[in-house]
């Protein structure tokens, strides 16, 4: 597949990732994403056929039960919030709607 | 007294010839003289950590029995959730974060006598392999100051080599406990995967990261193991597999033993000072009695494209949560930005260069079109990788390889190019992508006894650290290597 990269992949790929890139930014990462996905390009010369993909090496599940436990305290949750309001146990955020 | 292990500091203590107060003063005392020069720690709780010492003082006097790190000093990567300790992860997006809880690693030192003193400086969010992504500035090497101390646990490998302190602890998502180890001429350890908990740990990639210690003898390593290890339910990953005496397994006999070398993996791309010292270190092992035998890994030449396609895929996950609502940094914005700006505005002014970049690289990769040519065929290549290393462990008990194809590098020297940065990570990351237990040991310097630091790692079965130490003590007892304290 190919890997020329442009600037509007990495605007759109900016945008999924929720990070607002300065124009150099877009420049640079345009031109070092586009050299690293080129270079990953080598694990298609191996033949996977039929392999199953590993995402972890558990041997065994790792799910447990969905019992409620003791958890933080609403003070404590927001106590390194960059904007709280603590007596109502709630985060500050601007306005969702533009 | 910070030339002592951490094995030698508890003895002084428990016999009365020092006391943990003295231990942890002549600690702090060395940080403070050596770390304006080396920048090893982001920060240092000195009172906290005398308080801690005096404890341990007064449950000897009392007559208690002391654990078994009692008032040896420890410092922390600044990934490790300390509670009320500012936990940095060296990244401006949590510049004044205070953990509401301790990571399961903290406790369990603790709760062994441990005296922790500080939180040491590395790439932000333990993404690097230079400690120069640190928003606090590089950590230099104690071995030559032009050089980087590798990464991403550069200062807790500094720490260490530098004798600020006989333990650290780091994180090791693809060789950034073993790299730094390699570079700064220390002993550092990955366990396997599950081995210990992650709770606590500020996550990079999930499915790859393992904390593990810095010292300098393996037999602190095998010390320090011991405590780390074990079930944990607050981490559904950790394994419940039971936890052998480590250091009953230093026996110092490794007769017999099948030491596995790659040798064609190893073949290409390494620097003459690394093989010698690495070719040296084999001839040791075979002189203390241990069979080398010739292994194949035919898909660790893929180890790093696929290591890069899936820790940044499950970076760009785990970092979703920094977005300036619940905790850290948050980016300035005017009454008619919204909820969107404000996010995305954080993210860029809050991460650093390599951050984002990585975090770019995992929103492509698992972005529709490209997840099954990227994301998927990383994974499918990860399970070829695995069979490499089941197969090679069953012809030999545990396999050898260089850490790093270099030795430590000049500050600078790669961070124009990632790429060049990422393809140095060849020899570690496929450990993490099997999940196996690895150890880096001191095994020579560029010159002679002076020059830089050169490692070698010893990778074991899963859950065969046991083995694996064994081997690598019995290479240090028969080498000088770990008596070469760095010129600071």
């Amino acid at each position: 597949m190919s890997t020329s990269l442009t600037i509007a992949d990495v605007e759109r790929i900016a945008r999924l990732a929720n990070l607002e890139l300065t124009d150099d930014e877009k420049q640079l990462f345009t031109r070092q994403l586009a050299d690293i996905l080129a270079y990953a390009e080598h694990v298609q010369a191996v033949d996977t056929t039929g392999v199953e993909g590993m995402a972890h090496v558990n041997p065994h599940g790792v799910e447990r039960p969905d019992e409620p436990k003791p958890s933080l305290a609403v003070a404590e949750a927001v106590a390194n919030a960059p904007d709280a309001a603590p007596e109502a146990g709630l985060f500050r955020v601007p306005r969702v709607i533009g | 007294m910070t030339a002592a292990t951490a094995r030698e500091i508890r003895e002084a203590i428990v016999t009365g010839r020092t006391s943990a107060v003295d231990v942890c003063r002549a600690s702090l005392a060395r940080i403070e003289r050596l770390n304006p020069s080396l920048n090893a720690f982001n920060h240092v709780i000195a009172e906290r950590a005398l308080a801690r010492a005096a404890q341990i003082d007064e449950q000897r006097a009392a007559g208690a029995a002391l654990g078994p790190l009692a008032g040896v000093p420890v410092a922390l990567k600044d990934n490790l959730c300390m509670k009320g300790v500012r936990t940095t992860a060296s990244s401006k997006m949590l510049d004044n974060f205070h953990p509401p809880y301790s990571a399961t690693v903290v406790d369990r030192l603790e709760a062994a006598g441990a005296v922790i003193v500080g939180k040491t400086n590395c790439d932000e969010f333990a993404m690097g392999s230079s400690n120069e992504n640190s928003a606090f500035g590089p950590v230099r090497n104690p071995w030559a100051a032009d050089r980087t101390p590798g990464g991403s646990s550069g200062g807790s490998a500094a720490a260490v080599a530098a004798q600020c302190v006989p333990v650290s602890l780091g994180s090791d998502t693809g060789g950034s406990i073993r790299q730094p180890a390699s570079f700064c001429g220390v002993v550092g350890l990955k366990p396997t995967y599950g081995r210990v908990s992650r709770y606590g740990l500020l996550a990079f990639a999930s499915s790859l990261d393992q904390i593990g210690p810095f010292t300098r003898t393996v037999s602190d390593a095998a010390l320090v193991l011991a405590t780390l290890s074990g079930r944990d339910p607050m981490d559904s990953t950790s394994a419940d597999e039971p936890v052998p005496d480590f250091t009953a397994a230093l026996t110092g006999d490794i007769r017999g033993i099948r030491v596995g070398v790659p040798r064609a993996f190893v073949a290409e791309g390494v620097d003459d000072a690394v093989r010698r010292a690495f070719d040296a270190a084999l001839e040791v092992l075979r002189d203390a009695g241990a069979t080398l035998v010739d292994v194949e890994l035919p898909h660790a030449r893929y180890a790093i494209p696929v290591y890069y396609l899936i820790a940044t895929a499950e970076a760009s996950s785990n970092l979703a949560r920094y977005d300036g609502v619940k905790y850290g940094f948050r980016a300035p914005t005017t009454r008619d930005d919204t909820l969107t700006t404000m996010y995305s505005r954080t993210r860029d002014q809050g991460f650093g260069a390599e951050v984002k970049r990585r975090i770019m690289l995992g929103t492509y990769v698992l972005s529709a079109g490209y997840y099954d040519a990227y994301y998927l065929k990383a994974l499918q290549v990860r399970t070829l990788l695995g069979r490499d290393y089941a197969r090679a462990l069953e012809q030999a008990d545990v396999v050898a390889m260089p850490t790093s194809p270099i030795p430590p590098f000049r500050l600078g020297e790669k961070t124009a190019d990632p790429l060049q940065m990422y393809l140095a990570d060849i020899f570690t990351v496929s450990v993490n992508l099997a999940g196996l237990p690895g150890i880096s040991v001191p095994c020579g310097f560029t010159q002679g006894t002076t020059g830089l630091p050169i490692g070698f790692q010893i990778i074991g079965r899963m859950f065969d650290e046991a083995t694996m130490l064994r081997v690598a003590d019995a290479y240090e007892r028969a080498t000088p290597w770990s008596k070469c304290a760095a010129p600071v």
